[in-house]
């Protein structure tokens, strides 16, 4: 018989099976920051869609509105057209270099507080203690046979938290159309099948993420703690154990028998009782640890009721931590914020946000672009002058029809017409109306003599020119070629 | 076989039995996930071939019990497309020519028809571009053998041109004066060098002299005293910067010893009258078309100020320009 190989290492687990994990009920000042950024983000993700903003008869009147269907994307003030999506790309860049300033200032406060997986894993916590008590009582309903007290328990809790799921995907489908209607159209089974399939599909994973795998999604499926642990240096602030200060463990009991011999952590084990992710903070950082600071609160709390100084688990940065070891005073926690790295991300960060508002200032609401028809590439007329044929786009971005001159300059002896402006010798400026919102297609035809080189720049202009309604004469223009046949 | 089986150390896991040269292999069989998989696929593929049409034969492929195919499939969606189409193409129909093009909805649907149509139809001779080559005419001018107002291009487009078996078609013929005799090489040099002067090619010389007592004989009738042309015979204007077979002297001569005579079939027999009408209207935007003589009178001097509104880009407004 072969004698096992003690030497052997057991295959590498990349993945360890979930186990359970029950947080205890805590109290104290995180926890109720924890409340109160729970209470904001769920309101703003729930009420958001249902806020109204006046754009006039042309646009639809919700604040918040991402809609597709016209490649539109209003929020409050500002509304932004596909030729526009550098915005989007602005806002994801400010994101990510968001992400690098809190972390470098704070650590993983984004984790601990407002990342939605977050959230909703803490309300479907709430609900789960609300059905099957604390932290004792679920380890024994676990552990209960299937009768009617845990099967119906199960149901209602289960049915809660598809309560909740449903509303959240319910709430995601009115960013994309007009709320109300939407609503009456949804529960009346005459909404797209678009919003019932994603309704459905956000219900199952907020189900699923929310209630079955939740540290998983974060351990797991997540790249941010990732990037985060590398993001993160020796001035960032996280959750940590003061080990020279708590070891060794003892009760106090002993401790009071043995003076000097025991540290202040009594053991009690509180810090991993509410820990949402189920870690043990007194292992030191890990992966798993999204720096919600509950195991503070209830070691705080446990730190009051022995009569100890609280803080033995506490935000600190490593570098103060260091400090501290060696009994100096622990700087304040703003000077972690104003720091050189700090400043640099922020003045990246902010940079791009004042560029963009300048940009947003500043762009026009009207705008020309043009495509020369190739196919074929001139035309020779009649009295031997020779025709260009040119599409042009005039996109009106404000919520009125608008008269648009398109003109042309720069090519002696032109003239211009297009389908519905008859041709005239020497004219050389048309009158579109463009629809409210909307794009107008223009074919133009821009007519010049045959005397001139094969390839001729000239500038077309299109002008905002409807005084009446107040244009101010907005302008775009652009230059072109004008192609002759070669001699 | 298989009577070595043992339990790897390393792994904990059991060997097949086998050895190579030392190797073994390890006893580990598929995941069940995987194999249930495989089986619902087989599963489905047996359904699928019961009720789809499934294993080819000689000439065609079993039917499946649904009767479904891919052909029948197409003809059915053909069919919805042309039910759907039906009232538009019928307002299209119903609508006076001259006033349908004041109709947005009805231009748009007609100018895009018409393109397609266009692409299907005429391409092979008046090319993707509609600029035509060597006696195919260029679609896209302002110069008309037979007229360019909308009336006068669904004519052309129904009774085509010089279609012998139809009474209605468009026909004129240009006599061949060298073949048939009616000219020497030296009085048709001379008409040339006439012609070549009244488009602004040649100086005056004692040739064009001599050309312009003959075209004045022979030519005029149809051509016009000046050369100008008469849409009545699809004669061409000669004096203007187009022409459809050339104006070297080379393809001067040839046309006038031979004469041309360009054939375009009438597609009023072949296309129904939507189809035309959507023709007419797309060639008539291509840039050359002209407003109907009647209308001309009526509305001509003010249509510049009116400015009339411009088509929404169909449903693609905030399309970025490529």
């Amino acid at each position: 018989m072969p004698v096992p190989d003690d030497t052997l290492e057991p295959p590498l687990q990349l993945y360890a099976a979930r186990k359970d994990v029950f947080p205890k009920a805590v109290n104290g000042f995180f926890r109720r920051l924890k409340w109160q950024i729970m209470a904001a983000t769920l309101a703003i993700y729930y009420i958001t869609p249902w806020i109204r903003w006046d754009r006039g008869p042309y646009a639809p009147d919700q604040a918040v509105l991402v809609d597709l269907a016209n490649r539109r994307f209003y929020m409050f003030g500002l509304e932004i057209w596909p030729h526009e999506f550098y915005y989007v790309a602005g806002m994801l860049v400010m994101a990510g270099i968001g992400l690098f300033l809190v972390t470098s200032a704070v650590g993983r406060a984004w984790c601990g507080y407002a990342c939605p997986q977050t959230v909703w894993t803490d309300l479907f916590q709430h609900v789960e203690r609300w059905v099957d008590g604390d932290r004792n009582a679920q380890f024994r309903l676990k552990d209960s046979p299937w009768n009617g007290t845990k099967i119906r328990k199960r149901l209602t809790k289960w049915g809660i938290w598809l309560f909740i799921s449903f509303w959240t995907g319910g709430a995601w489908i009115m960013y994309f159309a007009d709320a109300p209607t939407l609503t009456v159209d949804f529960w009346q089974g005459e909404a797209h099948y678009i919003a019932y399939a994603t309704v459905g599909i956000l219900t199952a994973i907020t189900f699923i993420f929310g209630g079955f795998m939740r540290e998983q999604v974060c351990i797991y499926m997540c790249p941010w703690p990732r990037i985060q642990t590398a993001m993160m240096d020796e001035k960032s602030l996280m959750v940590t154990y003061k080990d020279w200060r708590g070891e060794k463990r003892g009760s106090v009991k002993k401790a009071l028998k043995n003076p000097g011999e025991f540290g202040d952590c009594i053991d009690c084990n509180q810090c991993v009782a509410v820990c949402p992710t189920g870690i043990d903070i007194r292992e030191g950082p890990q992966i798993g640890c999204i720096t919600c600071a509950l195991c503070i609160d209830a070691c705080d709390t446990v730190m009051e009721q022995t009569g100890r100084p609280r803080g033995l688990i506490d935000y600190i940065t490593e570098e103060d931590a260091e400090r501290e070891q060696k009994g100096e005073k622990a700087r304040a926690s703003w000077k972690m914020l104003l720091r050189p790295r700090t400043m640099a991300y922020f003045t990246v960060w902010a940079s791009i946000g004042v560029a963009m508002l300048f940009a947003v200032g500043n762009r026009s609401r009207l705008d020309l672009s043009v495509q020369q028809d190739r196919s074929p590439a001139y035309v020779q007329l009649a009295n031997g002058d020779v025709r260009n044929s040119f599409t042009v786009k005039l996109r009106n971005m404000e919520n009125r029809p608008r008269d648009v001159v398109v003109s042309v300059s720069g090519l002696p002896g032109a003239s211009i017409w297009s389908e519905s402006v008859p041709r005239r010798d020497g004219q050389t400026s048309i009158t579109a109306t463009v629809p409210a919102d909307s794009v107008g297609k223009l074919n133009l035809f821009v007519v010049a003599p045959r005397e001139g080189g094969a390839d001729e720049a000239f500038t077309i202009t299109a002008t905002g020119a409807d005084a009446e309604a107040g244009d101010s004469g907005a302008t775009d223009s652009d230059t072109f070629t004008f192609k002759r046949p070669e001699r | 076989m298989a009577e070595n089986i043992r339990t790897d150390e390393a792994t904990g896991t059991q060997t097949v039995g086998h050895e190579w040269d030392g190797i073994e292999e390890l006893n580990t069989p598929l995941p069940r996930w995987w194999l249930w998989t495989f089986y619902a696929t087989v599963f489905w593929s047996i359904v699928y071939v019961i009720l789809y049409p499934a294993w080819p034969l000689v000439n065609s492929a079993t039917a499946g019990v649904l009767g479904w195919s891919s052909r029948g499939d197409v003809e059915q969606q053909l069919a919805a497309r042309e039910a759907e189409l039906a009232p538009i193409h019928e307002a299209l129909v119903a609508a006076d020519i001259n006033s349908l093009v004041a109709n947005a909805e009805l231009r748009n649907t007609a100018i895009q028809g018409g393109q397609s149509a266009y692409k299907v139809h005429c391409v092979q001779c008046h090319g993707a571009d509609a600029a035509g080559l060597g006696g195919y005419p260029n679609l896209n001018d302002d110069d008309w053998l037979w007229g360019g107002d909308l009336e006068a291009i669904e004519y052309t487009l129904i009774h085509g041109i010089r279609n012998p078996d139809h009474p209605e078609t468009r026909f004129s013929q240009m006599p061949a004066f060298g073949a048939d005799g009616l000219l020497n090489d030296a009085e048709i040099g001379d008409v040339a060098s006439y012609v070549r002067l009244l488009s602004g090619e040649e100086q005056a010389s004692a040739a064009s002299q001599r050309g312009a007592t003959l075209f004045a004989n022979n030519c005029a009738v149809c051509h016009g005293g000046d050369g100008k042309g008469n849409r009545e015979l699809g004669a061409p204007n000669l004096t203007d910067a187009i022409s459809l077979y050339g104006t070297d002297r080379e393809a001067l001569t040839e046309t006038i010893y031979y004469s041309r005579n360009g054939v375009m079939p009438r597609w009023g027999q072949r296309l129904d009258p939507a189809t035309i009408r959507m023709l007419a209207v797309y060639v008539h935007s291509l840039g050359g078309g002209e407003v109907a003589p009647a209308a001309a009178e009526d509305q001509a001097p003010d249509a510049a100020e009116t400015a009339s509104a411009v088509p929404p880009d169909d449903g693609k407004a905030g399309d970025a320009s490529s």
